[in-house]
């Protein structure tokens, strides 16, 4: 069936025909709408889950993690501050390998408040031992909701897993969504059975998250988190070509496009993957050798994949939208790192920070990046720092705030 | 800012609103819904700041998140608009690290008593030396309203079309029994009451609370039979019983067309306060001097 839908909708709709048996809920801006729509279906009847509208996210991560460890499929979502707040929860659901399903509509962090995207809430999770998937679109949304129940219920996870969408550009834009019938998700999700539920009654009382003093103990399962994790690629490809038996649309942790022969290569994640492509196309038919690279699974980082993918380009500029302070962008480490290791690898790799709080990214920003990526190349040196992505008339008013605090007037965050 | 106002059909400027000194004139109009009682309490606050003998610099506001939590960035005062729920530990911090400082939260009732709530009762326990007015519209209405700590039974919200199953918190009792030394409910209705209980909260020394219990007319209002502008106000008239002695374990709220809304000052005693306690500490443990080489 195919509707127009909400990234917001298309959220409900995966927890929906994921047959989801416990909703955790509490109201944030741009989230609101998920919780809403499942509530409401809890009203008539047409999802058979129960739904509790916490006091804070903290309790309510707290019962999501619970309720998974009794067999229960959970279903959560949060959105920035509240993604935040309840942080210390998500070490804990990830230390107790409760398989739940968390999406988190991405929303700016700190003062000054802002509504609109930034990716700092959900790169904050990425060390939590949460599985993390970023979703393009709506579809997108929906897809990694299945996709995510699938790993995090295989018995070589058992992890958490948090699904990213973007605020405002996907929570509150329509777009066609395909919404799978039944019977079809149910031969790909089976009903979920924990191996070892807690309070199961024919298994022996278990005691989750005990304290340990010796060392050795703790980096044992911090090691066995972290293997876990890393088999969820294998888990994830797996289940991605299962999900095209199935439902005819494909998945990659890393998504290269136009790339064969690319001299440049655009790297992105969430939402503007889809401005990004619409540049490369366009800079394809100036005849410019552009592709592009979407990155879908932040954690476990699929290093390998994108080193083999990446190291054939002569240049690479990296696309984030965060800026995480004193270090710059939070992405363009793990990047390097992975290249680090190859053979062979791009002459430059440039890191650039825009989309903040939603600001646009079009032709210009691309002409941009790649304006600088080919200065680097010919010249042999180039920005060390991430630049900042500013239109013009942004750039005018931030030229002047800059100069107004005495700060260098500057693109490059040095 | 000026305002065109009218005098039998004749249009007027009025140049200057009596409290505009207070207020950031130029960020009006404000974000609040025709009908919301937020404005209400705002303009209750700087009138009873008007009158207060502390200079401006010595009284500050602090907000959280959602509707009331603009207030902050609409008064001419040093004011704070924090996360949701932690105002008031932000105030507690303020409050001891300035003890001459007079300070209010106004705040919401899902920052104040739910994702707050814990906060709320630390702080009536500590008697700190702070003000908290808490607008309560029964649901969280800047995300479009759902239900919270304060939501009647059986209301219906965006999550609870169904009819709120959870009992809401009665906020007076559960403070007082905390411990706080001043308690008081009105309603946005009572405009004079809730100005001169801000008035005394001004002079209590330890936690001082206030609910306001404001109409929400596009959420809250329009799920549970108060959709207009003024039928909630109209409500809060007709079943409002003032009863400053009331037994507090019977002030529960809800909105039925039948159900009492009991309001008053109804705390107001004397407990030592946070300050206090912190000074006479200290006093008795100053003498010593903090040097590091003593243990
Ligand atoms: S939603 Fe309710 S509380 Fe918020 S501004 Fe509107 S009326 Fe006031």
């Amino acid at each position: 069936m195919k509707k127009m839908l909400t990234g917001n909708s298309s959220a409900a709709w995966g927890a929906r025909i994921s047959d989801v048996d416990y909703v955790c809920a509490y109201p944030i801006t741009p989230q609101t709408e998920i919780v809403e729509t499942l509530s409401s279906w809890v009203n008539k009847g047409a999802l058979k889950a129960r739904f509790v509208n916490f006091e804070s996210e903290h309790s309510m991560f707290a019962a999501a993690g619970a309720a998974s460890l009794t067999g229960a499929r959970v279903f959560t979502c949060s959105s920035s501050q509240g993604l935040i707040y309840g942080l210390e929860m998500l070490y804990s659901i990830a230390g107790w390998r409760a398989p739940l399903v968390l999406v988190n509509v991405s929303r700016g962090l700190g003062m000054p408040m802002i509504l609109q995207v930034e990716h700092g809430d959900v790169l904050a999770t990425r060390d939590s031992g949460f599985i993390q998937l970023h979703a393009e679109n709506c579809q997108e949304v929906l897809d990694l909701v299945l996709l995510g129940y699938k790993i995090a219920e295989d018995s070589n996870v058992m992890l958490p897993v948090v699904v990213n969408m973007d605020g405002f550009v996907l929570s509150f834009a329509r777009q066609t969504v395909d919404i799978p019938q039944r019977e079809a998700v149910e031969k790909f999700l089976p009903r979920y059975s924990h191996p070892r539920p807690l309070l199961g009654l024919e298994s022996a009382p278990v005691t989750y998250g005990p304290t340990t003093s010796d060392g050795f103990v703790y980096s044992f399962y911090k090691y066995q988190l972290h293997k876990a994790s890393l088999e969820s690629r294998k888990v994830f490809q797996t289940a991605a070509q299962e999900f095209f038996k199935i439902f005819s649309r494909r998945h990659h942790a890393v998504e290269a496009e136009m790339t064969e022969d690319a001299d440049y290569i655009f790297l992105v994640t969430n939402s503007y993957s889809s401005n990004v492509r619409a540049g490369v196309r366009s800079l394809r038919a100036k005849g410019e050798k552009v592709g592009m690279v979407k990155l879908k699974m932040l954690r476990p980082f699929p290093r390998e994949e994108l080193a083999e993918v990446l190291s054939q380009a002569k240049a690479v500029a990296v696309f984030e939208q965060n800026l995480a302070p004193g270090r710059g962008a939070i992405i363009y480490p793990e990047i390097a790192e992975a290249l680090y290791h190859s053979q062979e690898r791009p002459d430059v790799l440039l890191s650039f920070i825009g989309g903040l709080g939603g600001t646009p990214l079009g032709m210009p920003e691309m002409e941009y990046m790649l304006k600088k990526c080919k200065e680097f190349l010919k010249t042999g040196h180039g920005p060390e720092q991430p630049l900042l992505l500013y239109r013009s008339e942004d750039w005018e008013s931030m030229k002047h705030s800059l100069s107004k605090t005495g700060l260098p007037v500057s693109r490059e965050v040095s | 800012m000026s305002r065109p106002v009218t005098d039998g059909g004749r249009e007027m400027i009025a140049t200057k609103h009596p409290l505009d000194p207070m207020i950031r004139a130029e960020r009006l109009p404000n974000i609040w819904c025709p009908g919301c009682g937020i404005g209400i309490v705002l303009a209750a606050y700087v009138n009873a700041l008007t009158k207060s003998t502390k200079p401006h610099e010595k009284n500050v506001c602090i907000s959280g998140i959602g509707c009331t939590g603009r207030i902050a960035g609409y008064l001419n005062l040093d004011t704070y608009h924090t996360t949701h729920g932690r105002a008031i530990p932000f105030a507690t911090g303020m409050a001891v690290a300035k003890p001459d400082l007079e300070v209010f939260v106004i705040a919401g009732d899902g920052d104040i008593s739910t994702i707050g709530g814990n906060h709320l009762i630390h702080a009536a326990r500590r008697n700190v030396d702070i003000n908290v007015i808490m607008v309560n519209n029964f649901n969280y209405g800047m995300t479009g309203g759902q239900h919270g700590a304060t939501t009647p039974l059986n209301a219906r919200t965006h999550t609870s079309p169904y009819g709120n199953v959870e009992s809401p918190f009665n906020v007076p009792y559960l403070v007082s029994a905390a411990g706080a030394s001043f308690v008081a409910r009105w309603t946005a209705l009572h405009v004079i009451q809730v100005t001169k209980a801000i008035k005394r909260m001004m002079e209590i020394k330890g936690f001082a609370f206030l609910e306001v219990l404001s109409p929400c007319p596009p959420t809250y209002g329009e799920y549970n039979g108060y959709p207009a502008a003024l039928d909630m106000m109209k409500h809060f008239r007709e079943r409002s019983v003032v009863d400053n002695g009331a037994d507090l374990s019977t002030v529960s709220v809800a909105t039925g067309a039948d159900d009492r809304i009991v309001v008053g000052n109804f705390v107001d005693r004397k407990r030592p306060s946070y300050d206090e306690l912190l000074t006479e500490l200290q006093a008795r443990t100053g003498k010593k001097s903090g040097a590091l080489t003593e243990a």
